[in-house]
């Protein structure tokens, strides 16, 4: 596979050294991650990819600060006033019901204690730019699944966040809503730049939006392999799904994968 | 539709016509049950006299202040159990120990230490509903998704901001059950120790029209507490639908 074309002083904004993480529990300590190592450079979108059950998410938990790892070191950027190191789009519910979207989106900055006044603009500032703006003062439950995921990335981006780690956000969106909310998501990251990364169980959505794509493997997760997408920004899906490198990718991801799949099955 | 709503005032109308009937033609003595008719215009003349408002100003606050003293550290406190594995293991098993007491059984007690004044009522009220909600709101708070939680502390929630922003919203359908619970169990237990020990209140008003015989008045209280507790559940169902709008 082709090199990414970044520059070698970039930063690193994630730096994963021998990660290990295992969960005691009272039968069996189970272990989840295994010696996970790898970087991620600023600004890079990064895709992570791995069986069900093989820790991504885990992972994910960890560099959020949810959940404490077993041995190894996790490197993340210091945190500045008025900004958050992380921001996590959660997989399934990742909207709070009893707050309005409005509500929703503010709430990493009102925990951040930014006055009322600022957060309710940078608030309808990041509603704008997922499009919700209507339905600024709705709840939750009067939008769509695709529509709350919206919600769950805008009030990612407004804690202005160096870090956006994103666990399947996509997952239960129909493929129509899923193509539009990637197109979305492309567009938004085009303009900030985030370091991003990004589980998911689809090829096709690694392939279409990130980087390099990160491999686990069966339980217990480490990172297998990586590979770098070649395809330049912005990106034409259609462009891109024609592209004979795109069936190689897909080929070779897979061919990893499955293999990881029916490991993991066997236990 | 239409055809069950007329049902459901037929019932009522239908059996109070009766007992009208039946109280007049002289098929019940009226001395025991008097018609509903004559029991109006107990009703009316005690209002006009202020006896009947002041009575129920009377068990009414006693049930305000009460219902606030219980429920404001029961909220607190289940808020507590339910997000606190050890504090629910210390405090379960006592919980557990004092809830099923029947709460009058424990008025003379009481009495003991707070003497007949209003105390010893409003604290009666206050514990009869302090358990119930409080088990309802750590309920509440235990049903809750984790989902909620990680999002508050991936944003960097501290225990306050959990306490309130998750815990407290999260658990407030579940709050509003335990209070709804409560009013009932709050208007039996009032009406319950002014019977037993009071010089005022409804529960007063019926002890007191019992030693002299006033039949009509008794009906006239139990009438005035069927009242209250209607109106207190539709006071808390609107409070409730005003606190909720984010519900389905
Ligand atoms: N809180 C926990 N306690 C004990 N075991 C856990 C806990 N959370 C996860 N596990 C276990 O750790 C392993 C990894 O789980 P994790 O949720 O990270 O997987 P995943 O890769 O995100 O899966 P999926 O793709 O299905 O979301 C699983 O075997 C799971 O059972
Ligand atoms: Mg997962």
């Amino acid at each position: 596979m082709t090199l990414s074309p970044t520059l070698p002083q970039v930063q690193t904004r994630i730096t994963v050294t021998g990660l290990t993480k295992v969960y005691p529990q009272p039968r069996a300590p189970l272990t989840a991650l295994r010696d996970v190592t790898f970087a991620v450079r600023e600004g890079e979108f990064c895709a992570l990819i791995g069986p069900s059950g093989c820790g991504k998410t885990t992972l994910l938990h960890i560099l959020a600060g949810l959940t404490t790892s077993t041995s190894g070191t996790v490197t993340l950027p210091e945190r500045r006033p008025g900004q958050l190191p992380t921001a996590v789009v959660f997989q399934g519910i990742s909207t709070l019901p009893w707050f309005t979207v409005q509500q929703n989106v503010e709430y990493g900055l009102r925990l951040m204690s930014v006055p009322r006044r600022a957060r309710r603009e940078r608030a309808l500032q990041h509603i704008r730019q997922v499009g919700l703006l209507p339905f600024a003062d709705a709840y939750p439950h009067q939008l769509s699944e695709g529509m709350r995921q919206r919600v769950s990335i805008a009030r990612a981006l407004a804690t202005d966040p160096d870090i956006l780690l994103m666990d399947e956000p996509f997952a239960n969106l129909d493929e129509q809503n899923r193509l539009l909310l990637q197109d979305e998501l492309l567009r938004i990251w085009q303009e900030h730049r985030k370091t991003v990364l990004f589980v998911t169980h689809s090829l096709d959505e690694a392939i279409r939006l990130a980087d390099r794509v990160l491999v686990m493997s069966a339980s217990p997760g480490h990172i297998k392999t990586e590979v770098v997408v070649p395809f330049d920004r912005p990106r034409d899906y259609r462009a891109i799904r024609q592209d004979p490198r795109y069936g190689t990718m897909s080929a070779y991801l897979w061919d990893v994968l499955r293999e990881e799949v029916l490991r993991g099955r066997q236990v | 539709m239409r055809n069950s709503r007329w049902l459901a005032v037929l019932s009522p109308v239908g059996f109070l016509l009766i007992w009208e009937l039946a109280s007049r033609s002289g098929v019940l003595d009226p001395r025991f049950f008097p018609p509903p008719s004559v029991i109006l215009q107990t009703l009316a003349a005690m209002t006009r006299s202020g006896e009947l408002p002041y009575h129920v100003v009377v068990s009414g606050r006693r049930i305000v202040l009460g219902f606030l003293l219980g429920a404001v550290p029961a909220v607190a406190v289940g808020l507590a159990m339910g997000l606190s594995r050890p504090v629910r293991s210390l405090l379960m098993p006592l919980v557990s120990a004092i809830y099923p007491i029947p709460k009058i059984a424990i008025y003379p007690l009481i009495i003991f230490y707070l003497g007949l004044g209003e105390a010893s009522k409003v604290s009666i009220v206050a514990l009869s509903i302090f358990f119930l909600v409080l088990l309802n709101t750590m309920a509440g708070v235990i049903g809750l998704e984790r989902a909620y939680f990680n999002i508050a502390r991936a944003y960097g929630a501290r225990p306050l901001g959990i306490f309130t922003t998750i815990a407290f919203p999260g658990a407030l359908p579940a709050i509003f059950t335990g209070l709804k619970l409560g009013m009932g169990f709050a208007l039996i237990v009032i009406v319950g120790a002014e019977l037993l020990g009071s010089d005022a209140g409804i529960g007063f008003l019926i002890w007191r029209s019992y030693q002299i015989f006033a039949v009509d008045a008794m009906f006239a209280g139990l009438l005035v507490t069927a009242v209250l507790g209607w109106l207190a559940t539709a006071g808390l169902d609107w409070l409730e639908h005003r606190a909720l709008p984010w519900r389905p």
